[in-house]
């Protein structure tokens, strides 16, 4: 087990290495000049060019990648261009939020997503189905920011009954819990479809197998062979389809964020993209592949634990 | 006589399918002796499987359907019964044991997991003392190194040493009847014998009835006692196995028996029975088999022969029958 996760690991480095250097590339690619940006709106062309000089901006950029995984090496993300506020310091404030919203969209999306799959698939054909894929179909086609306008407008301008912007506080105080429900609303919301149609064609898949009647032939209920022989079985292509999600589920906040004004690593992204921030951009990259990376490690962690047919090979 | 352990009378199971039904199985009676092997042969489609099956009550319903019948239980009726009454018999008096090995067991859980499962619901045993109970079924079933295997996962196991894991399952909580629904079509030769020689000791040392179904016949005559012969979905010939084997009294029998490869006769074609068996949606006025009889007449195929004694024990569903020197 631990040799899995060293080698995922170390497979992970080249992939981290190759999202930054695309990160870097986008970033310069991006209008805006960070040397204007450093300047300020009144600083004459020369001194522009002098600053472009000591940022290193006039190096061609493959050096410039090399001097910034240098510094990365050391440990130092750099200083955002406009709060001049160390880099790693923006992040670490604006990572915990989005780990709220994140954990808030999950703790109720996936269970409910799997029941309902689950549900769905033991009803079969039923109205119930019907209802349960009619859900998931519109989580799955309706795009993130329309889903987060309508609940704005029913949840919070209609019937005002959760705050709209930004974030009250910590998860845990109430006022921290109401401000994250819509976000968490509508990023959960995205994640139920996909989720809940996964489990719905992975139970109906299993519930066909003959262990399925062995479990029946042993005298099981119908519950515990459903559950343990049916759902068990079940869960690890959706374990697969849930990690997947989270990556877009990053990009979803992104939007989600900006929407609700609530300060986590996507609104900081966008915020930085936009003012053309370089290092600020690049570091809230950095943290997103991270990130990425690391619910992949965890899905593959769940895999192997989930079926003994891949640990032991 | 002695009383009979497990005693279908006239079961009808029909499945629905787009609007129409068909008949699966049609009025099939026959007796499980206790401590005795019952062997159900006939061909694929002939509803050995459906039979035994619907013994368990493990047909899926809809599109099955138990339309008729009795499945008595030394006794108590299996189709009356509810199903929390019927959920305490399989895996408890009943055991069952599944073509393929390969896949019957859940692969997500560990050999042991998967027996303690069934003695947890059955026989109440918990934590060590069912661990202990484990290995000693797998011992029981000559698992090599059972103290280990108990923790391995099924892939891990080869098709014998599944089908071996299977039968510590079904055995688990010392049923009464085992039902055994081709347990060694899908092993290889050698293997198949060694599984033949395990059920038939276990029964020996358990005293467990075993119904088998199998098309094999070489199984049949191995580890049979009483022998049923379907066709089309109705018993169409049952006795001893001597009876059966040596006086085979309907054609369909005959055939079959003359369809055997045997080391004591001149290498030649073996012999075939023409034709197909009747589709089950075909509405057959007369006996099934007279399509591929030689012997049919118009009797045969006007009026369904029923099943009749010819002698103590065998009968015979055949107008013809008694046929004279009828063993090739």
């Amino acid at each position: 087990m631990i040799e899995t996760i060293i080698n995922r690991l170390l497979v992970s480095i080249p992939v981290l290495f190759g999202v930054l250097f695309l990160g870097f590339a986008l970033v310069q690619l991006a209008p805006g000049d960070p040397a204007a940006v450093q300047a300020g709106p009144s600083a004459t062309p020369e001194i522009v060019a002098k600053i472009r000089e000591e940022m290193g901006l006039d190096q061609p950029m493959i050096v410039q990648f090399g001097r910034y995984i240098e510094r990365l090496a050391h440990g130092d993300l750099g200083r955002s261009l406009i709060s001049n506020k160390a880099v790693s310091s923006e992040l670490a404030a604006a990572i915990v939020p989005t780990l709220e919203l994140m954990f808030a969209s999950l703790i109720w999306s996936i269970p409910l997503g799997i029941a309902m799959g689950t549900l769905a698939a033991v009803w079969r054909g039923s109205l119930i189905d019907r209802a349960i894929m009619a859900i998931s179909v519109a989580g799955v086609s309706l795009p993130i920011f329309f889903i987060c306008l309508l609940l704005i407008q029913f949840l919070g301008v209609k019937y005002p009954i959760f705050p709209f912007i930004g974030r009250g506080g910590p998860l845990w105080t109430v006022d921290g819990l109401r401000h994250i429900a819509l976000p968490a609303l509508s990023l959960g919301l995205i994640f139920i479809g996909p989720v809940s149609r996964m489990t719905r064609s992975s139970v109906l898949e299993v519930l066909r197998l003959d262990h399925v009647r062995t479990a029946r032939a042993k005298g099981l209920t119908e519950t515990q062979v459903i559950l343990r022989h049916g759902l068990r079985n079940a869960l690890i292509p959706v374990v697969t389809l849930v990690g997947l999600q989270i990556g877009y589920l990053l990009g979803g906040a992104v939007v989600t964020e900006t929407i609700f004004s609530y300060p986590g690593i996507g609104r900081l992204a966008v915020g930085a993209i936009l003012s053309a921030d370089f290092p600020l951009a690049q570091g809230t990259i950095l943290v997103l592949a991270l990130g990425f990376i690391l619910v992949n490690l965890i899905v593959d962690i769940l895999y192997a634990r989930l079926d003994p047919r891949v640990q032991k090979k | 006589m002695a009383e009979p352990l497990l005693s279908v009378r006239d079961l009808q199971v029909r499945f629905r399918s787009g609007g129409q039904s068909l008949r699966a199985v049609d009025g099939v009676s026959f007796d499980l002796m206790p401590g005795q092997t019952l062997g159900i042969v006939g061909e694929s489609g002939c509803g050995k499987s459906v039979t035994s099956l619907s013994i368990m009550r493990l047909l899926p319903s809809p599109p099955a359907m138990i339309e008729g019948g009795q499945v008595l239980l030394q006794g108590r009726d299996l189709l009356k019964l509810s199903e929390a009454e019927m959920r305490k018999l399989r895996g408890g008096r009943m055991g069952m044991i599944f073509q393929e090995p390969m896949t019957s067991l859940n692969p997500v859980y560990t050999c042991g997991d998967q027996i303690i499962e069934s003695l947890r619901i059955h026989s109440g045993l918990k934590g060590k003392d069912a661990r202990d109970r484990a290995i000693e079924l797998l011992t029981l079933v000559r698992l090599p190194s059972p103290e280990k295997r108990v923790d391995d996962y099924p892939h891990q196991l080869s098709g014998g040493q599944r089908q071996r894991v299977m039968i510590a399952l079904a055995l688990a909580n010392d049923p009464a009847v085992l039902i055994a629904d081709e347990p060694t079509t899908a092993l290889d030769v050698t293997i198949q014998s060694q599984i033949l020689d395990l059920m038939r000791d276990l029964q020996d040392r358990t005293g467990t009835a075993i119904m088998l179904i199998t098309h094999d016949l070489g199984v049949v005559a191995e580890t049979c006692q009483q022998v049923v012969v379907m066709y089309a979905g109705a018993v169409i010939e049952k006795g001893e196995v001597q009876q059966i084997f040596q006086d085979p009294q309907h054609p369909y029998t005959i055939g079959l028996m003359a369809a055997v490869p045997r080391m004591d006769t001149a290498r030649g074609r073996l012999a075939t029975i023409p034709g197909a068996v009747p589709p089950p949606w075909q509405a057959i006025p007369g006996c099934r088999f007279a399509g591929r009889c030689p012997l049919a007449d118009d009797r045969c195929r006007k009026s369904p022969p029923p099943l009749r004694p010819i002698t103590a024990g065998h009968e015979v569903a055949c107008w013809k029958a008694p046929i004279e020197g009828a063993r090739a």
